[in-house]
């Protein structure tokens, strides 16, 4: 009994594995959407707009990570005022607008607003990058939006 | 991949790769560890032992994969679904972040100046946040009723509801309340497109798309509380709702659009609505009485392979001799079929023209080789222009296309200025009787109607030449221009046998806009420009020689250099424009503000586009003409009206108190 249980979870788990796997094989960055993926709970038993919508909860985290970093760098560099103000506003883009949008356009199965947000989410971080001038403090957290935002726009198009 | 990781509960997992301070994406995760040590060793056991088995069919596996996956240097797939992705929303990420990095970038900020320069004079758009589709169009008791998607609560996709508005003329519109929301199980989700009929007796039914509570997609039938309203302010919503469900075979959330109705040669009323099966775009099609209860064809209206969802499906008759609008049911020797379909795959609407089959509900194409949704098949508009809609406008005995105008700026911008989306000029549609293969749309003549002081011009305009025309302000404006390259010019390029063909290479989109000059093009227009040319749109013909010797023409609109701002779309589009023997190059083009729309040849090829510029705004938008031609001089005749605003009025219970008693 126990072994029969054992069976059918690892054939779950190798099918569910293979999922994400063929899943991302499909978008850009291999590497980047199965750690993202694997790394959810969620992943290992969720449909393609299950996995997008994962995708899109990890755009929402790290908008938010980033406004925090946002906010620490007010006092840390003063003098970047102006770029952090249009940062912070292109984020809050994201976590207010992109993200809900995307998910209701998901879940409800018209993909193409989904794909919408999460293209703006990769523009606004690229824009709000380039306000620095190539000495930009949020190399590495805006470079990290704009990969994901590819990778969570390729699973959306395959909802179309 | 293979590890033991498969089987151990999820705390001991990978940390979430893009919170690389070490903190971990689940903060229950810690609660799982704890095991029995008895359990835990039997877990172990039976782990090892499918390990195995999984690496045997994870080796199996690998044999089989169909898509081979190569990666280029920086990434990007290149298996068949990635190519889906070309030519689709053309903002890129890509491009924006190569540009972001580089210390000459200007950086750049919205202001509210400039944005609120943005709105329209005269086309349609509600006071603020989000618009789509346009629904159920129709004229009713001396009032055209327009109908929209609309999101009550923000500036992007969403809550979606629909919007209301009522005008005498399709130009001065009056808004009011919302005619349906989501307050039925049937539509909770989503109050979404649908379409008009009217029934025999003159009263009204209205289809439209529900989102249920479960996300599942319906069709719902909802009729005007009172018809002694002109206005139809108020819905009902039938008490049985849904009418239709998704059928066997059609996914939940693949269902949507359904078009006016028809009626058959048996007197019943039929309707259509867009599908798909796999990457099958479909039409499916039924028959009703009552609107209440429908039988489902066994065949489908029509179908293309890899054309993806079809949305916003519209089916009508077009007149093949005479030059006016069709009631939808219209049937007869001297009629074709059009049908049309928004490809959810790409944003295009294509059309084609065909054949209806009464008898069995379906369709085919005069042409297959530019069937419905396939790349090169026709569309109503070259540039941004998407979930269009007819209706038969019976007050005028015209067939009137309404077409929904995203933006093509960021989400941020949007969300800024507090709106998004503009509803096209509506455009009359007849079959053009000259050609017989494609549709010619107008802009509705009660435009006209806006138009204030005009001015006339006729000149000449040598190679490489720009000229200001001076108009006074220049954001909203109805130009009609006629243009002739010189005989002497032509003659020279057609007799030059070396001359290279370039007419089957050239492309609005990839030909590198209005800078490349060739022997006879581009002329035309640069409208919304900045005095010194650093910001500007220009709409032009290009002219080319075939191979054939024979001269084919092409209708563009150049937006790649509107605007100096990073976050916005900048394509050059435009298609290829049939111009008959004996005819001069005409175009037409109505600017206002942030929308250029453009009618080649008498509206044989359309392009609408947004555009945002930045300097080239208020009394800094300026008209030039231009021939960017190497030799060829051409003549152009043109007049230039300023065109008023259309002052849409907010609602207002007096203002619609006011408007019952008219």
């Amino acid at each position: 009994m126990v072994v029969v249980m054992m069976i059918m979870m690892v054939m779950a788990m190798v099918s569910e594995a293979n999922m994400i796997e063929q899943t991302c094989k499909e978008t850009p960055d291999f590497n980047l959407c199965v750690s993202l993926l694997d790394s959810d709970p969620r992943g290992s038993s969720a449909d393609t707009s299950g996995l997008a919508l994962i995708l899109v909860d990890k755009i929402k985290g790290l908008a938010t990570k980033t406004l925090k970093e946002i906010n620490s760098l007010y006092k840390k560099r003063p003098e970047l005022k102006q770029a952090l103000d249009e940062c912070s506003r292109r984020y809050n883009t994201i976590l207010k607008a992109d993200v809900p949008e995307a998910i209701e356009a998901i879940s409800k199965g018209v993909p193409k607003f989904g794909e919408d947000g999460v293209i703006d989410a990769g523009v606004e971080a690229a824009v709000c990058e380039g306000e620095f001038k190539g000495k930009s403090p949020l190399t590495s957290l805006t470079k990290s939006m704009q990969k994901v935002s590819n990778v969570a726009r390729a699973i959306v198009r395959m909802l179309l | 991949m293979a590890s033991s990781d498969a089987l151990l509960p999820i705390s001991a997992r990978e940390e979430d790769p893009l919170l690389s301070d070490g903190s971990r994406s689940d903060p229950n995760a810690e609660t799982h560890g704890r095991r029995r040590p008895v359990k835990g060793l039997l877990a172990v056991t039976f782990g090892l032992f499918f390990i195995a088995f999984y690496v045997a069919l994870i080796a199996t596996h690998d044999g089989s994969r169909s898509n081979d996956v190569k990666f280029e240097s920086d990434g990007t797939a290149t298996t068949a679904s990635r190519a889906r992705l070309a030519g689709v929303s053309e903002k890129s990420n890509d491009q924006l972040w190569k540009l972001s990095g580089d210390r000459n970038t200007v950086a750049f900020s919205w202001n509210n100046s400039m944005l609120s320069w943005q709105r329209t004079g005269f086309h349609f758009q509600p006071g603020q946040n989000w618009m789509n589709d346009p629904n159920g169009p129709l004229f009713y008791k001396g009032w055209y009723h327009f109908f929209y998607q609309y999101n009550p609560n923000a500036a992007v996709w969403g809550d979606i509801v629909w919007g209301h508005a009522v005008s005498k003329d399709l130009i001065h519109w009056v808004h009011l309340p919302l005619a349906m929301v989501a307050d039925q199980w049937y539509d909770a989700n989503g109050v979404w497109t649908g379409s008009a009929t009217f029934l025999e007796d003159g009263s009204i039914v209205m289809l439209y798309t529900g989102s249920t509570d479960k996300s599942v997609q319906v069709q719902n039938l909802a009729y005007p509380e009172d018809l002694n309203d002109p206005l139809l302010l108020k819905w009902v919503k039938f008490s049985g709702n849904p009418v239709l469900v998704p059928p066997p075979g059609i996914l939940p959330k693949d269902f949507r659009d359904p078009t006016t109705a028809w009626k058959t040669s048996a007197g019943k009323w039929r309707i259509t609505i867009g599908s798909k099966i796999n990457r099958t775009g479909i039409s499916l099609v039924y028959d009703t009485t009552d609107f209440k209860t429908y039988e489902k064809l066994d065949t489908l209206l029509h179908k293309v392979p890899n054309t993806g969802m079809w949305e916003c499906v519209d089916f009508y008759p077009v007149s093949k001799t005479l030059v006016k609008g069709l009631d939808t049911s219209v049937n007869g020797p001297d009629v074709k079929h059009i049908v049309k379909a928004s490809m959810d795959d790409t944003r295009i609407d294509h059309y084609a023209i065909g054949t209806y089959f009464d008898s069995n509900g379906t369709w085919i194409p005069d042409d297959p080789t530019i069937d419905v949704g396939i790349s090169t098949s026709l569309r109503y508009d070259y540039g941004k222009f998407y979930a269009s809609k007819t209706f038969y406008d019976q007050n005028k005995g015209r067939r009137i296309l309404w077409g929904w105008i995203g933006e093509s700026d960021s989400e941020s911008a949007d969300v800024q200025k507090g709106w998004s989306s503009l509803q096209g000029i509506p455009r009359t549609v007849v079959l053009d009787t000259k050609t017989g293969k494609n549709l010619v749309q107008w802009p509705v003549d009660e435009v006209k109607s806006l138009r204030l002081s005009s001015k006339k011009f006729d000149m000449e305009v040598g190679p490489g030449s720009f000229v200001n025309i001076d108009v006074g302000s220049a954001a909203q404006l109805d130009i009609e221009a006629e243009f002739e390259i010189k005989k002497e010019s032509l003659d020279k390029i057609l007799g030059d046998a070396s001359a290279a063909a370039e007419a089957e290479e050239f492309s609005c989109q990839k030909s590198g806009g209005s800078t490349v000059r060739g022997a006879l093009g581009p002329f035309g227009f640069s409208v919304l420009a900045h005095e010194s040319l650093s910001e500007q749109t220009p709409v032009y013909f290009y002219v080319a020689k075939g191979k054939d010797s024979k001269l084919k023409t092409f209708f563009c609109t150049d937006s790649s250099r509107s605007s100096f701002a990073n976050d916005v779309v900048k394509p050059v589009y435009g298609s290829s424009v049939p111009v008959l023997e004996g005819e001069k190059l005409t175009m037409r083009i109505l600017v206002d503000h942030s929308i250029v729309e453009a009618f080649g040849q008498g509206g044989r090829t359309c392009t609408t586009s947004r555009v945002y510029p930045t300097k080239a705004i208020y009394g800094a938008a300026k008209l030039f003409l231009f021939n960017n031609a190497i030799d060829a001089t051409i003549t152009a005749s043109f007049n230039v009206w300023q065109m008023n605003s259309a002052f849409i009025h907010p609602y207002s219970e007096e203002a619609v108190r006011a408007l019952s008693r008219t």
